[in-house]
């Protein structure tokens, strides 16, 4: 008995190995085409590029305002074409995604669009150049009512305003 | 302007001797037997009638405003108006002198009689309440009004019924204050508007150029604060809803958000958000005086004062999350009041003082609930997707709150609604409105 146990299991193993192995092509790209890493957006669906090579957007996990590996990367970026455009001055816009209370999300995006401020100045761009508003959850560019929808709502958008 | 062109001139005509004996509706438990009540048409004369007709375009404005003492009643739950079809008497003659028997046949415990005229072109308009059982009239009222006014005068007879029967005040003569909403998700506009408590006179008072949050009536008066992005700079501003000025609230080098009134009306209180963090303040609208009331690296928002002004409940994220939070009016004394499973949110002190309603998020799911001032004795009234923003009734009874909908797998559906429910936790109401509406507020009694 207990060795037909084992046997199942084995047949079990066995048997998601094999569904494993015929899909992995298939999640690898799904996973690129624009998931999630923990709850933090890592995809490129909404992003729109401020410059070749500078994304304009940085994402974040649920009620946090921390900046991911990735969104400090994005930022330092944003930071070097700055530098470059010395006459450019940008708004920061941040945003929470619909699963909070409004004044709350107003705060939280307030809080998300300042660490992508900080993060800019600690790269050298003077903070006359940088002017931060929050949106809360009012702007969302996903309307979705799922956990992807909702990663791509929390962010920081960092637009030219002249 | 409202309040100046009505005046109640008559306080009764006769008081009943002896109340202990007669009948009471209880509103502390959730009513699942409403009081059978009839309410009958006030009746007007033919000439009275033709008059009117041409003034407000109404046939027959008497049954008009019995049909709004009927639709208040029942909606607050606590009634059921009998079908007028089953009357035996004539308002008439009711209103002068019931047949007890007439009405106790079809099951009626109460009944409303009255009478409408038309005097140097006011509306003058009398009312009766009647115990069937007992045989006694509990109270007559008369007042006059400009015609314009009919169907306020629908809303106080509705609030002078309730108050003589539950022994707390109504909130009929009211108005509900939102942000109405169009347009796709993604690029939603909003307006403010106003409306009467039971959905009537919709008025916008923004043309929907710029975002709109979170309106607040003024307990004292017909002022409102809101938040507006005017010009892309989210402010608090604060409007005069008789004369449609507005100004800024402060000079705040930031976004300033989440206001209320003080009790007594002479402050705001709001949240100001500079460099990451929010924390709250208050202005004196007399002396323009700007206060800091936290200084915490933490969020602080939602602010409401304890009717009495002493106190301060407010939502905070010191903990780690986000948490309700009591205060001195000074700021001292912060001590953290929601304990449960879940998130906190929008702490809202009843007008009687005892509650706080607020809004949680536990497990994806939306809450709106009461808890003591201090924490204890949490319920949880309704649960929904996304619910959030609860406004009391001036008399404490009920919450106006507004919800969310789910969209599909295409992101579409979504709409938002204004609901109300008694805090007994029953007698849960959608509230009809032109648009999408959001972020409701409830204003006092505009007539005592």
């Amino acid at each position: 008995m207990d060795l037909g146990k084992i046997y199942k299991n084995i047949f079990v193993v066995l048997f998601f190995s094999f569904v494993l192995s015929a899909c992995a092509t298939q999640t690898t790209t799904k996973k690129m085409d624009g998931q999630m890493q923990g709850d933090v957006y890592t995809g490129t669906d909404t992003v729109e590029y401020l410059a070749d090579g500078v994304a304009d957007r940085v994402f974040f996990a649920t009620n946090e305002s921390v900046l991911t590996t990735a969104s400090r990367e994005t930022l330092r970026k944003q930071a070097a074409w700055l530098r470059k455009n010395s006459e450019i001055t940008v708004v920061l816009e941040g945003h929470a995604d619909e699963r909070g209370t409004r004044e709350y999300n107003l705060a939280l995006g307030e809080r998300r669009a300042n660490s992508a401020k900080d993060y800019l100045m600690t790269y050298g761009i003077s903070s006359s150049r940088i002017s931060v508003i929050s949106y809360g959850k009012e702007r969302p560019v996903d309307s979705g009512s799922n956990p992807l929808a909702w990663s791509k709502n929390r962010r920081s958008v960092t637009v030219k305003a002249n | 302007m409202i309040n100046r062109n009505l005046i109640i001139i008559l306080l009764l005509i006769f008081f009943p001797l002896k109340a202990t004996a007669l009948i009471k509706v209880d509103i502390t438990r959730g009513n699942l037997s409403p009081l059978p009540v009839a309410v009958a048409s006030l009746f007007s004369s033919e000439e009275d009638k033709k008059k009117l007709n041409k003034e407000l375009k109404i046939d027959d404005i008497g049954l008009e405003i019995s049909n709004i003492v009927e639709n208040n009643l029942q909606q607050s739950g606590l009634f059921n108006p009998l079908d007028k079809e089953a009357f035996l008497q004539k308002p008439d003659i009711a209103h002068l002198k019931p047949r007890f028997e007439d009405w106790a046949l079809i099951k009626a415990q109460a009944l409303i009689t009255g009478k409408v005229n038309l005097q140097d072109n006011r509306l003058r308009v009398e009312f009766r309440l009647w115990d069937v059982l007992a045989g006694k009239e509990m109270l007559a009222l008369a007042f006059t009004t400009v015609p314009k006014n009919w169907r306020r005068v629908g809303h106080i007879i509705s609030d002078k019924v309730y108050e003589r029967l539950t022994g707390e005040k109504g909130y009929f003569d009211t108005r509900i204050i939102y942000v109405a909403e169009e347009g796709p998700k993604t690029q939603r506009v909003k307006k403010l508007a106003i409306m009467d408590q039971d959905g009537f006179n919709t008025k916008y008072l923004t043309l929907g150029n710029e975002l709109v949050l979170t309106p607040r009536f003024n307990p004292t008066n017909q002022m409102v604060t809101y938040l507006s992005y005017f010009k892309n700079l989210p402010r608090v501003y604060l409007l005069d809803i008789e004369t449609g000025i507005q100004e800024v609230v402060g000079d705040f080098a930031g976004m300033t958000f989440a206001p209320r009134f003080s009790p007594n009306g002479k402050k705001i209180i709001m949240s100001f958000a500079k460099d990451g963090n929010s924390d709250i303040y208050t202005m004196d609208l007399e002396n323009r005086i700007v206060e800091r009331i936290t200084n915490h690296p933490s969020i602080d928002t939602s602010p409401s004062y304890s009717p009495d002004g002493n106190y301060i409940a407010f939502n905070s994220d010191r903990s780690g999350y986000q948490q309700i939070y009591v205060m001195k009016s000074n700021g001292k004394n912060v001590k953290r009041i929601s304990f449960g499973k879940g998130l906190y949110g929008t702490p809202v002190w009843s007008p009687r003082g005892d509650l706080i309603a607020f809004t949680k998020l536990h497990k994806g799911k939306f809450y709106i609930g009461v808890m003591r001032t201090d924490g204890k004795g949490e319920r949880l009234l309704t649960e929904n997707f996304y619910q959030e923003a609860p406004s009391w009734s001036p008399n404490g009874r009920v919450l106006i709150f507004y919800r969310e909908t789910k969209t599909d797998s295409k992101g579409e559906g979504f709409s938002a609604k204004l609901w109300s429910i008694d805090l007994t936790g029953y007698n849960e109401r959608l509230i009809e409105t032109e648009t999408d509406a959001s972020d409701p507020s409830w204003s006092s009694l505009l007539s005592n």
